[in-house]
């Protein structure tokens, strides 16, 4: 649906581009992620025909985003990083300007308009001035318009910014909800958002690509080998930290046991397994058979955040342990939770 | 077509919506009121002077009221034309609504043409909705409508020009204020290039004098429809639309 080969973007003295190149197929939900100021708005505006490349090529259903850049802006519904909204309109009216300037005319268009409506969740706000609506609904106003003339191509700018945890949980069931349609690519700079949302990811940093692969993969490609979380606690057995340790240490397969955490009368400790050995059962059988009690047990995956940090370079030593997430607080992985 | 007519359309709801055309449909409508109100009370005056005096010499209407009271809309119109024009790109580009004009399909010409022909038509309508007073110059007099409509003209044309020009102008900031304030220079300026001529005929002070919009509105302000003049003020609006494209595509290529 849409490739890019090279494509490049030099401003008066950066380069904000970078030889870029990425094939993105009919139907993908792709993450483009990168921290502020790393191209991500630059390539998404190439590929929506707001300005032209610099250099190399890219293509959106077969037309060229500079030559044939009308077809392209017909197969495209763009939600820039700000909804571009006239503040001055209402909701009803700003979706039928939107639509006829896409090309809708008459029974299609009022159908479209009410099907956004609805599909947006916006319909009871459609006779206020787009100026009196609330962030929130500002960003689904937004959103039905990018989606308002069924484009083949979403291409979604931090879709998710600056709203409250409830309208981001929105909004991103809502973007999920329209994958099955529309090829979505969406920025963001939130991880979990990725996570939760993409079947696929483009990292770039400092304007070049740094990974293209499917989440699952990337995950599964930093992991490394297994590593699990335990939190152990006492119960008739002795407990003492030194002891719980050599105990886990000592069980065939684990290469090393790293202390985590610790509390009244429990800890958590990191057991690394060497590559291709699976030892969860071991390590169960091992805490209860010493008279302990198995808290929980939970593979240690690494968070997107970590993995972008690792492949970004960006402050490798301030790892995610010391960095929260900048929104949820547990960074959830769901194809790795066992 | 479509697509202008499209977006005329929403320039034209957004001035009405927000309060700016009323605004200066009240205000324009005062001061054209005032004015003709005076233009008018000094006619009746002399003519009962002349009645009084038992010397009878014959009075215009056309020479001694309308002609003023349209040379004076024009000059008003340079007070207008930069609060009419200033908001036309400048607020898109505040508001971040130009990336989704410019990633729509259609092409920029269109977008320029549809601004341009609304911010026209509120120019129009402001002009014409005051010329409601001349009703009573025709209720109660005999003036001759075909000047009138000549030099209504001249104020169309003149007000027209200075629009492309002011729309130019808005595409060059995101600043409404600082769009507003450099066209109402450009206007000044170009008022004020014809003061050479009073001085000085030499081929600079020619120049200067033709690029002037007032020399341009003299005919028509004289009640004859002049295709030289005509002329001057459709390249007026050819160019500044034109630089208006480009100032476009140049923001395309550097932003």
């Amino acid at each position: 649906m849409i490739t890019v080969t090279d494509l490049t973007k030099r401003y008066a003295r950066t380069t904000a581009v970078d030889h870029i190149s990425f094939s993105i197929s009919k139907g993908d939900i792709v993450g483009f992620l990168g921290p502020n100021g790393a191209g991500k708005t630059t390539t998404m505006r190439m590929l929506t025909c707001f300005f032209p490349p610099t250099a190399g090529k890219a293509t959106v259903a077969g037309f060229d985003v500079f030559e044939q850049s009308l077809e392209v802006r017909r197969r495209i519904g763009y939600l820039p990083e700000a909804p571009p909204l006239y503040l001055e309109m209402e909701t009803i009216e700003y979706l039928r300007f939107v639509g006829r300037l896409k090309g809708l005319t008459g029974d299609r268009l009022e159908k479209r308009v009410d099907f956004v409506l609805e599909r947006c969740a916006i319909a009871d706000v459609k006779a206020k001035l787009l100026g009196k609506l609330s962030k929130g609904y500002r960003q689904r106003v937004g959103l039905a318009q990018a989606i308002i003339h069924n484009p083949d191509v979403l291409i979604l700018d931090e879709p998710t910014a600056g709203l409250d945890p409830k309208q981001i949980n929105e909004t991103r069931d809502l973007i999920k909800s329209l994958a099955g349609d529309h090829t979505i690519i969406l920025s963001t700079h939130i991880l979990p958002e990725v996570e939760q949302t993409c079947e696929r990811v483009i990292i770039i940093n400092k304007g070049k690509l740094v990974a293209t692969d499917s989440v699952h993969n990337l995950q599964a490609r930093a992991r490394g080998a297994e590593s699990v979380l335990v939190e152990v606690g006492a119960r008739t057995g002795e407990f003492a930290i030194p002891v719980v340790r050599a105990r886990l240490e000592k069980i065939t397969g684990v290469s090393r046991a790293t202390l985590k955490e610790e509390f009244q009368n429990g800890a958590v400790f990191e057991v690394e397994a060497s590559k291709g050995q699976l030892v969860r059962g071991d390590l169960a059988r091992a805490i209860v058979e010493s008279g302990w009690e198995l808290n929980e047990l939970r593979p240690a995956a690494m968070s997107l955040e970590e993995i972008f940090l690792q492949l970004t370079g960006t402050d490798a030593g301030a790892k995610s342990a010391d960095t929260p997430p900048e929104e949820a607080p547990t960074p959830e992985a769901p194809e790795a939770n066992a | 077509m479509r697509n202008i007519w499209i977006i005329c359309r929403r320039e034209l709801n957004s001035y009405f919506t927000s309060p700016i055309a009323w605004l200066l449909l009240t205000m324009y409508s005062v001061i054209f009121g005032w004015i003709f109100w005076n233009f008018l009370a000094e006619f009746i005056k002399q003519g009962i002077d002349m009645e009084m005096m038992g010397q009878a010499s014959p009075m215009n209407l056309n020479e001694q009221v309308i002609r003023p009271l349209l040379g004076t809309s024009s000059f008003l119109g340079l007070f207008m034309i930069p609060l009419i024009s200033m908001r036309l790109f400048a607020e898109e580009k505040r508001n971040g609504t130009i990336e989704l004009l410019a990633t729509s399909p259609v092409h920029d010409i269109e977008i320029i043409l549809g601004k341009w022909v609304a911010a026209t038509l509120l120019y129009c309508w402001i002009i014409v909705f005051s010329s409601i007073n001349f009703v009573f110059l025709f209720r109660y007099g005999n003036p001759d409508w075909k000047p009138m409509a000549v030099t209504f003209l001249g104020v169309f044309l003149q007000g027209a020009a200075l629009l492309a020009v002011g729309t130019f102008i808005s595409t060059l900031t995101k600043n409404q204020i600082i769009a507003g304030a450099l066209t109402f220079g450009a206007c000044l300026m170009l008022w004020v290039f014809s003061w050479v001529s009073s001085y000085d005929s030499s081929s600079w002070a020619q120049v200067f004098s033709y690029m002037s919009v007032i020399t341009h509105f003299d005919a028509f302000d004289r009640g004859v429809l002049s295709t030289k003049d005509a002329i001057y003020y459709l390249s007026v609006i050819f160019l500044g639309l034109f630089f208006t494209a480009r100032s476009m595509e140049s923001l395309r290529w550097r932003s």
